[in-house]
């Protein structure tokens, strides 16, 4: 089909192939997308998503391969370019700047040179329009990654682009929010806007996305109507084979169980200004079980992490304890030699050093546990030790890559997380705490991630698992709490847990409305 | 009275080329971009200033020599670092031996020959006021240049969009980059403005502070401009303090040791460097305000991938 028959389509791709040293990310890609639909792309992690979003935005050059915009062959040399053709981008790694504010950010990418007070305004307006609120005063390096991701997209929107490449754009957000988004796409759609969706959410596809094009290995395996596919059946398309479904073992003797981590009346003044209070903050989770926390983006859930994890110290010991000792004055290496194990939610900064190979990212996180096993003799570093350590790591969960022991930052997202996951699942922690396991895992991964965790509880370990994914909590959680604005719900077991009852709680419903709820249902 | 006016007037000539090199750096900085080498550019502003006063007859293209002699100086950093992506504190490092070895013999035939002063400003009737006259009207061209540069600066950084931009890049080359922003050009304006502004600095040592050339003239301001800056989170208006302070406490030591206190000279000496980061460790304990002012990107190389 040449360009020049077809004048619906907005954007054609032919033969678009990229390659990096040995491997071909991106091989003879066609892909065409017509004016005012919205397109999904779907792949696992590595199958060439991001390489060829990248290359139709203007940040990386393909090495053959054409683009047509508007039937006219085009060469995108630059994200500017891009911009000017009238291709906006919401990004998966966001690409904001923490130290300027939200009307800033969304001031460096608009060309109309107005001042920033008019550009706040708009955004504002805008936002509350769409449906996502957005203060544009506060300083991003203070936001979570749900209140980012809404910068992004609403940046995105003040360009008035014609065709919105978003990556994974509901991963960080409530079901609530994901349905505001989704009007938000489909008003755009009927403005005559054309969408490129990446996301590895397949019900969530198949909801909104017109057409569907399948990467696999950098290839294009198939075009489809998402609308006339089963999640199952584009799930074999993107993997090429069947995909597991999570399976949970019921909890026995949960109720006997002793309590590994106890946290008791936890509270935290704000760090920041734009930051959440905790407020008398009390759980239990016993060996055996999975206890899951939902809740919007920006509730507390990062502050709550940070103290559990020791990030963050608190001023009473016996607000966190783990194993029975009290842990709140521990710092993170002591917690975790008392058989804790962490995965925070940032993977560059804090799962992972970015610029240190993977088997030194494991030495770094536990050197102090499995110091016998990693640190030899007046404290010489066993490389080997550690560097089989990480293959046993980097094949158990799977993680692709591109080098035997490559930079954490050289990883996708996904691959990453498999990797830090694996690396405190391989110390069988008796406490595991995790937030946002699966955050930008594909749909292959995450199954793997959710196994390994429902496995490790029922060996004997207790797992917290804080995640924004209700789908996920409902898979592997025996009992799920929610956070609202800084305090804790009691949790919820699972067989009477609803998606309504956790959304109630989720939008702020006091708990104890919420128990009434319970007891009259 | 005249003692004192004297004293405030020596202390503005001590502090302006701290002022004006700090100020140049501080833009580059804020791009992103170390660059260490303030000391070479500077001595090669002096040595280029003094020289072309000198072989002219006129301090005026001797200042324009030295503007140019610092740009000229700081392009081949620019180009090392931002076209070749070669390590910028290296690069910084040899800019500044070099500079310090090449004005050394570019001005051999220089040493002891009477050097050109830039005149001090002399408005009729204004410059005569008592005391305030000469603070406000009667000074060196380059202290006024240094206060309006600050000024434009502070305007520039934060109430311009193109001073956003650059601020944008120092916080994120990555993100910059993905935006669609020219970083690397940006970052050649920045590096390059920086060079004229520590050439500038240097003209000043050798057309105004002292009309002569001395070799090593500079005698380590390029450094204290450079710790200006860091002590001073990156905030304009700190940077013009802290040059102050510096100045001060240096005037004041030398009357002190004039005077002959029993205090050992080499303690009163190192005075105006703990006066001056102790003073500015104090107006930057606000861990969020540092936070907002620091370049996160300060000196990695940026390769974009293709």
């Amino acid at each position: 089909m040449s360009a020049n028959q077809d004048g619906a389509n907005l954007l054609e791709v032919r033969g678009l192939t990229k390659i990096f040293g040995t491997l071909t990310a991106c091989d003879h890609v066609d892909l065409d997308i017509a004016k005012g639909e919205i397109h999904a792309l779907l792949g696992e992690n590595g199958a060439g998503k991001s390489t060829l979003v990248k290359m139709l935005f203007g940040s990386l050059e393909p090495n053959s391969g054409e683009i047509f915009w508007n039937g006219q062959p085009v060469r995108i040399a630059n994200p500017g370019f891009a911009k000017k053709l009238g291709i906006g981008m919401v990004f998966q790694h966001f690409s904001l700047f923490e130290a300027l504010t939200a009307a800033e950010n969304i001031a460096l990418s608009l060309d109309d040179g107005s001042p920033i007070s008019t550009i706040a305004a708009k955004a504002r307006a805008l936002s509350f329009s769409y449906g996502l609120p957005l203060d544009p005063e506060s300083l991003v390096g203070d936001l979570s990654v749900g209140e980012r991701q809404r910068i992004e997209i609403i940046r995105c929107l003040l360009q008035t682009p014609q065709l919105i490449i978003l990556d994974e754009p509901t991963s960080v957000l409530t079901p609530q929010e994901a349905d505001k988004l989704f009007e938000t796409l489909e008003r755009l759609r009927s403005e005559g806007k054309s969408i490129l969706y990446i996301s590895h959410r397949l019900e969530e596809v198949k909801r909104i996305c017109d057409r569907a094009t399948v990467l696999r290995h950098g290839k294009v395996v198939g075009h489809c109507n998402p609308r006339e596919e089963t999640a199952a059946s584009l799930a074999r398309m993107m993997v090429g084979n069947e995909v597991k479904a999570v399976v949970r073992a019921p909890a026995e003797g949960i109720e006997t169980a002793q309590p590994l981590l106890e946290i008791r009346a936890l509270s935290r003044k704000p760090a920041t200004p734009f930051s959440i209070p905790l407020k008398n903050i009390n759980l239990n989770v016993r060996a055996g079980e999975v206890i899951g926390i939902a809740g919007v983006a920006g509730n507390g859930q990062g502050e709550f992490f940070e103290s559990v994890s020791g990030e963050v110290l608190q001023q009473d010991a016996g607000s966190v304890r783990i194993r029975g000792k009290d842990a709140g004055g521990l710092g993170i290496t002591d917690r975790r030699l008392l058989g804790a194990a962490f995965v925070p939610e940032e993977r560059l900064g804090h799962g992972a050093a970015p610029r240190m190979k993977l088997s030194e990212n494991l030495l770094l996180s536990r050197h102090a546990t499995d110091g016998k096993v990693f640190v030899g003799a007046g404290g010489m570093v066993k490389s080997e030790a550690i560097y089989s350590a990480a293959q046993r790591i980097i094949k158990a969960m799977d993680v692709r890559k591109s080098a035997p022991d490559p930079e954490a930052a050289a990883l996708s997202g996904g691959n990453l997380q498999k990797f830090i996951v694996g690396r405190e699942l391989d110390r069988k922690p008796g406490v595991m705490v995790v937030n946002q396991p699966t955050w930008g895992v594909d749909a292959g991964a995450a199954v793997r991630i959710r196994q390994a965790l429902i496995e490790l509880a029922r060996s004997g370990s207790a797992v917290l698992v804080i995640s924004q994914d209700l789908d996920e909590l409902f898979e592997i959680s025996d009992a799920i709490a929610v956070m609202h604005n800084g305090e804790l719900s009691r949790p919820l077991p699972i067989a009477q847990a609803t998606f309504e009852k956790i959304g109630l709680l989720m939008g702020g419903a006091e708990p104890g409305h919420a128990e009434h709820a319970l007891e009259t249902a | 009275m005249d003692i004192t006016v004297n004293i405030l007037l020596t202390i503005a000539t001590a502090a302006t080329p701290l002022l004006i090199a700090a100020i140049g750096e501080l833009v580059v900085e804020r791009s992103g971009v170390l660059n260490l080498g303030v000391e070479g550019m500077m001595i090669m502003g002096a040595v280029g200033g003094f020289g072309a006063g000198y072989l002219t007859g006129s301090p005026w293209i001797g200042l324009l020599a030295a503007i140019a002699l610092g740009a000229l100086f700081s392009l081949l950093f620019a180009v090392m670092t931002l076209s070749l992506a070669t390590n910028q504190v290296a690069t910084g490092l040899s800019l500044t031996l070099l500079g310090l070895g090449l004005s050394g013999m570019m001005g051999t035939s220089f040493v002891g020959q009477p050097g050109q002063r830039l005149p001090n400003l002399d408005i009729p009737g204004l410059t005569s006021i008592p005391v305030v006259g000469r603070l406000l009207f009667g000074q060196d061209p380059i202290f006024y240049i240094s206060i309006a540069l600050t000024a434009a600066v502070m305007w520039f950084l934060f109430r311009t969009r193109t001073g956003l931009t650059l601020r944008s890049i120092g916080d994120s080359h990555t993100s910059a980059h993905a935006l669609g922003i020219q970083v690397i050009r940006y970052r050649y304006l920045a590096v390059i403005f920086g060079g004229a502004c520590a050439g500038l600095a240097g003209g000043h040592l050798s057309l105004v502070y002292t009309p002569q050339w001395v070799e090593n003239m500079t005698a380590g301001r390029g450094w204290i401009a450079l710790a200006l800056v860091v002590f001073a989170s990156w905030r304009p208006w700190r940077v013009l303090a802290g040059a102050y302070i510096f100045g001060a406490v240096w005037i004041g030591q030398l009357h002190a040791q004039a005077f002959g206190i029993p205090v050992p000279s080499q303690l009163l000496s190192s005075l105006p460097y703990l006066a001056t980061v102790v003073v500015l460790v104090l107006i930057s304990r606000n861990k969020r305000l540092t936070m907002m002012n620091t370049p996160a990107s300060l000196g990695q190389p940026f390769v974009p991938d293709r």
